[in-house]
């Protein structure tokens, strides 16, 4: 009998430039949030979560609302709208020649925010370069963000990183690289450490969706799963991996989210766009590690609005107004209103911080630019030559001397 | 002084760290309950607690970022790679990570960690249990490359490495565990018993790292070497009747420049001496390094012994290890010219 020929199958986005934007393979119902399950759960009893959706903004009395203070709202709000702002002023600062390369995070502010706030401040977080509100909810100085960008004087990192990929130990935000995924076991390991030492400290690691390809993200689930390591481990699942859809890291398969399940860890999928089903996630992840029931991961579903980084063309690839098709909003709109339709806040209050926190900005980048946006201002060459090792072997000795410094 | 073979001074580096440093952990593929597949940690699970001494995961990649992370912490992990030529999965950990993250984070954040793995071939391991990858390594900068050649450095080197604040891989001469190896394989096996670099001290003691050691003393050529090659070096100096020195790196980063410098400017020829293949080998860096600082000195050419540019071959080990009888002919060859 002829058996009949095989065919390969290579999977291809909804929608390319020109077509109508659509989510087809994402699958959720916008009406119902994910049931609440006491954290202290087995997690044999908590298989459903993944293909759920954790939310609280926009559904009517979710089990999900942490039932924050206002204050704590508009503190979140206000990172957020932060974030925003500095994202749109330093991607111009590329336009104008003033930094040499930038990312934002333009539609996935609240992740990080949020995280950053519902953790303790001597967690940990192993940060990817999509979660700078984290700094800015822990109040970072902006003049230095501003200097690490312009690589200048008084750069932080004197000089050695692209921009956006920050170390910030007192903030509890690991260095950043630009390699996709390799630090997601350092969270791992460093939660292992915690444990070992008796601490009551927790990490929390971050990829995009499309670093869940990677051995590194496997490997880390292995450990954290076999170790019980009290660590979160997050899934911003933006849809997109510069131009590499999320159906090719395979979304059309499954949910980020139920990866946990093979590793036998809770598995949270929760809107990434909703501050407060964050919040909640996070904190219902925390009390868990905390309580030595080890890792959880969360699948944050959200949209990434702005291109991956200043040398990305979306529109080459994606419908120009896909975002605006994008199932789950905005997040700052939906913190916004709901504050505003509790009464916690108004139109005009937002006009006014947004005008605050504009010119709060405008100041810190002009105090950069007295020291010097890219190329106008740098660290000394000497810098180039430091922290190789601790101390430095004679190969930067004769190395300095050999350029005259 | 106890008598102790590769093995056993290892095992009391890593006992000795155990003991005197909460800090310490040691873990990798087979190294708890079992102690190793070459007993290295035999007996440290049974001592120090199965959170001191632990298996992992068959995953070089996870063991490496689990082991940076907990650096990163400020424990100071001591983790096992089965065998150098399992390593690569980790490559990127060592390379873009381990190597990289003081540099990066300016100064914030490092990774004291230590990388051991057994190493090198005469084993009849073929090619996936035999092969000598410190060229990578030592290319990379940000990382310290150590390989010890007897048991008293074996233990000294690795507390050092254990104690330094930078990432270290410690590769481990398999061939040199039960005893020296000097190439000669068609003889009866030796064994450290009874051999002075075989006296080990029981306690904490440490050898610098970037410190090499003159083997040999001698007055007409220089034998760079490390790790298994020494013993081999030793043979074929021997055999040629050269009265050449030669120096045990012990560490190939950082390396020892003034060593080797000084003895080549007294002898004004040199042989370097490795068993991975040649070609873009550590050896080259030492070729370039030695013209350039005693050019004006050199009676000879340089020569390198090594192995071949192949893989590490299963039947034709004493075909291409290089044995003394290749470094005793390179011996007589620089000595052509005098």
């Amino acid at each position: 009998m002829k058996k009949p020929p095989l065919s390969l199958y290579i999977p291809q986005p909804p929608a390319r430039p020109g077509d109508k934007a659509r989510f087809d393979h994402l699958s959720f119902d916008l009406g119902a949030a994910a049931r609440m399950p006491d954290w202290r759960t087995p997690e044999t009893e908590l298989r459903d979560l993944p293909y759920g959706l954790v939310r609280v903004l926009g559904v009517e009395g979710s089990a999900w609302d942490p039932h924050l203070a206002p204050e704590v709202m508009r503190k979140g709000l206000r990172a957020m709208v932060q974030t925003r702002l500095f994202e749109d002023r330093f991607f111009r600062a590329h336009r104008q020649g003033k930094v040499s390369f930038f990312m934002k995070s333009t539609g996935e502010e609240a992740i990080g925010v949020a995280q950053s706030m519902a953790l303790e401040p001597s967690d940990m977080c192993f940060p990817t370069y999509r979660v700078q509100g984290w700094l800015l909810a822990r109040g970072y100085p902006l003049e230095k963000m501003i200097n690490q960008l312009y690589s200048n004087e008084r750069d932080p990192l004197h000089g050695r990183q692209l921009p956006v990929l920050y170390s910030a130990r007192d903030y509890g935000f690991y260095s950043l690289s630009g390699n996709l995924g390799s630090r997601f076991g350092h969270a791992v390991g460093w939660a292992m450490a915690s444990a070992y030492s008796g601490d009551t400290r927790i990490a929390l690691g971050y990829v995009g969706e499309g670093t869940t390809a990677e051995g590194a993200f496997h490997e880390a689930l292995t450990f954290a799963s076999v170790y019980r390591a009290p660590v979160i481990l997050a899934v911003t699942n933006n849809q997109w991996a510069i131009s590499t859809f999320a159906g090719v890291a395979g979304a059309e398969r499954t949910t980020f989210a139920a990866k946990a399940l093979a590793y036998g860890i809770p598995g949270l999928r929760v809107d990434g766009n909703d501050f407060l089903a964050i919040w909640s996630a996070t904190c219902w992840a925390a009390s868990r590690a905390r309580a030595n029931l080890g890792p959880t991961l969360i699948e944050f579903v959200t949209y990434r609005v702005a291109g991956h980084s200043t040398s990305d063309d979306p529109t080459r690839y994606r419908p120009k107004d896909e975002g605006e098709h994008w199932p789950l909003g905005d997040p700052v709109e939906r913190l916004k209103d709901h504050l505003i339709a509790a009464g916690h806040w108004t139109a005009e209050r937002q006009e006014q911080m947004e005008a605050e926190l504009f010119d709060e900005l405008r100041e810190a980048q002009k105090a950069a630019e007295m020291v010097g946006s890219f190329g106008k201002s740098k660290p000394p060459v000497s810098e180039m030559f430091n922290d190789v090792f601790k101390d430095p072997d004679w190969r930067v000795t004769e190395q300095r001397r050999e350029l005259g410094i | 002084m106890p008598s102790m073979n590769m093995i056993q001074a290892l095992n009391s580096a890593l006992d000795v760290k155990l003991a005197d440093d909460p800090r310490t952990l040691v873990f990798g593929e087979d190294v708890g309950y079992f102690g190793g597949v070459f007993r290295v940690t035999e007996g440290l699970q049974a001592k120090h607690g199965t959170k001191r001494c632990f298996d992992t995961p068959l995953s070089e990649g996870g063991i490496i970022a689990t082991a940076i992370g907990m650096g990163v912490y400020g424990l100071r992990p001591v983790a096992e790679i089965q065998f150098a030529d399992y390593i690569l999965p980790a490559f990127d950990q060592i390379v873009s990570e381990a190597a990289r993250l003081r540099y990066r984070s300016g100064g914030e954040f490092w990774a004291p960690i230590t990388i051991r793995s057994p190493y090198g071939g005469g084993i009849f391991g073929g090619q996936t249990h035999s092969q000598s990858p410190e060229a990578l390594f030592a290319h990379v900068v940000g990382i310290k490359t150590v390989i010890p050649s007897t048991p008293y450095d074996a233990k000294g080197l690795l507390i050092a490495a254990i104690e330094e604040d930078d990432p270290v891989i410690f590769f481990e001469p398999k061939r040199l565990y039960n005893g020296p190896f000097d190439g000669r394989h068609d003889q009866a096996l030796r064994t450290w018993a009874g051999l002075p670099e075989a006296e080990v001290p029981e306690g904490h003691y440490k050898i610098p790292l970037g410190k090499a050691a003159v083997v040999r003393e001698g007055a007409e050529a220089t034998v760079l070497a490390y790790g298994t090659m020494v013993h081999v070096a030793k043979a074929g100096i021997e055999d040629s009747g050269v009265d050449a020195e030669l120096i045990d790196l012990r560490s190939i980063v950082p390396l020892d420049i003034e060593t080797v410098t000084a003895s080549v400017q007294k002898t004004g020829r040199c042989v370097i001496l490795h068993e991975a293949s040649r070609f873009g080998g550590y050896g080259a860096e030492l070729s370039a390094l030695v013209q350039e600082r005693c050019f004006w000195m050199l009676k000879s050419p340089i020569e390198r012994v090594c192995g071949w540019d192949t893989p590490y071959p299963h039947a034709f080990e004493w075909d291409y290890f290089p044995g003394p009888a290749r470094l005793a002919r390179a011996l007589l060859k620089v000595m052509e010219n005098s």
